[in-house]
């Protein structure tokens, strides 16, 4: 069966509770995921109350703050800080998106932050990526071709060629979509998840790329891709407002049409 | 533990080339569904008595018994479509899948056999 409860190493208990100073005006509290698995003990919610007096307004400035001036252990990772590079990931207030461009002040109550939904984790709020990353290195995410490049200057595109690709080329690869989708929960190993398909599709609908037969091809399988039921939640789910969703239902229709 | 590259895992056997075709007849068999449904709602609706005898005649009308039987058979293999996905969604562990799926198959077959006998039954049957 697909496993729908959390094995027993893995339940959640209560965490340590980390007060705010006692002049602190305007506190929020933060209940975080916490696991290291060198310790052998099952993960636990830890509370954080922090001064958002002395705070920046985005999840990620908690987080580092926290880091820097609270609790030295808690681990996650961010590089960017502004929602290009996709490293800060994870699930805040039960929505997967990225800490740095989630303000505080769009959830109400405690802020509730958990790693990136059925993955496994490293630590704290690290998930391993190896086996998205391996997917998207499948559907072979660069330029196929079989004329030469022209000698004197690159491949050309018309402006509406490229508008076609415009959005899908701007996935950041932050797993929020993959890791929102049930099938990718249940079949992960087999699906290739919504990130991966999106980066098919966006060198499937490329003017200049040759092997769009062979990138079909390699997704016509009932698991790779026809695992998606549209249950829509990638695009619900992403940060930069791009629609993986659509994207697997035009591969789907390629797939048709060249039936026909 | 296995010491296989995480992108031979992904590659695995390969893509089955095929899951197109069960796609495509899910969307086509709904739409006929769609067809086959309303008529069917729109029949018991406006066949007044629900007696035996008026059943019956209904029945026994050639393009209502050539309707009829169409309805269970899409029924069953729409059914048949969308089962197997369960299966293959929620049954990881692979001998449990495939005796699900076998299963699955013939009861749907069994199902559709009988469904059709029943009507022919009826529809070839005395007018009671």
């Amino acid at each position: 069966m697909a496993q729908f409860r959390l094995p027993p190493n893995s339940k959640i208990v209560a965490g340590k509770t980390y007060k705010a100073p006692a002049d602190a005006k305007n506190v929020r509290v933060f209940k975080i995921y916490r696991f290291d698995p060198e310790s052998g003990e099952n993960p636990r919610i830890d509370t954080y109350e922090v001064d958002m007096a002395t705070c920046g307004p985005m999840v990620l400035d908690a987080l580092i703050k926290i880091k820097n001036e609270i609790d030295s252990t808690l681990t996650f990772r961010r590089s960017c800080r502004e929602g290009i590079c996709g490293s800060c990931a994870m699930n805040i207030d039960g929505k997967n998106t990225l800490a740095c461009t989630k303000a505080c002040e769009d959830i109400k109550g405690p802020i509730k932050i958990y790693p990136l939904p059925h993955m496994p984790v490293i630590k704290d709020l690290v998930p391993d990526l190896t086996n998205f990353y391996a997917q998207y290195a499948a559907v072979k995410p660069w330029l196929q071709t079989r004329t030469p490049a022209p000698p004197d200057r690159e491949r050309l595109q018309s402006k509406q060629e490229q508008e076609k690709i415009d959005r899908p080329a701007a996935c950041i690869l932050c797993a929020c979509c993959s890791t929102a989708c049930p099938s990718y929960w249940w079949n992960g190993d087999r699906y290739l998840g919504p990130a991966a398909l999106l980066a098919a599709y966006r060198w499937i609908i490329d003017s200049r790329d040759e092997a769009t037969g062979e990138r079909l091809d390699a997704l016509e399988d009932p698991f790779r891709l026809y695992r998606c039921h549209t249950i829509m939640n990638c695009t619900e789910a992403c940060p930069k407002n791009l629609n993986p969703a659509r994207a697997i239902a035009e591969i789907k229709k390629k797939l048709a049409e060249r039936r026909h | 533990m296995s010491l296989r590259s995480p992108l031979g895992r992904v590659l695995g056997l390969g893509a089955a080339k095929e899951g197109v075709q069960h796609w495509w007849h899910q969307r086509v068999s709904a739409v006929a569904l769609i067809l086959l449904a309303t008529w069917f709602v729109l029949s018991l609706l406006t066949l007044g008595e629900l007696s035996y005898e008026n059943v019956h005649a209904w029945m026994a009308r050639p393009v209502n018994a050539t309707f009829l039987v169409l309805l269970v058979i899409t029924v069953l293999y729409h059914s048949q479509l969308g089962v197997q996905v369960v299966i293959e969604d929620y049954l990881a562990r692979k001998g449990v899948k495939v005796a699900s799926l076998i299963a699955s198959q013939f009861i749907h077959i069994a199902l559709g056999a009988l469904a059709v006998i029943a009507v022919l039954r009826t529809v070839f049957g005395a007018a009671a």
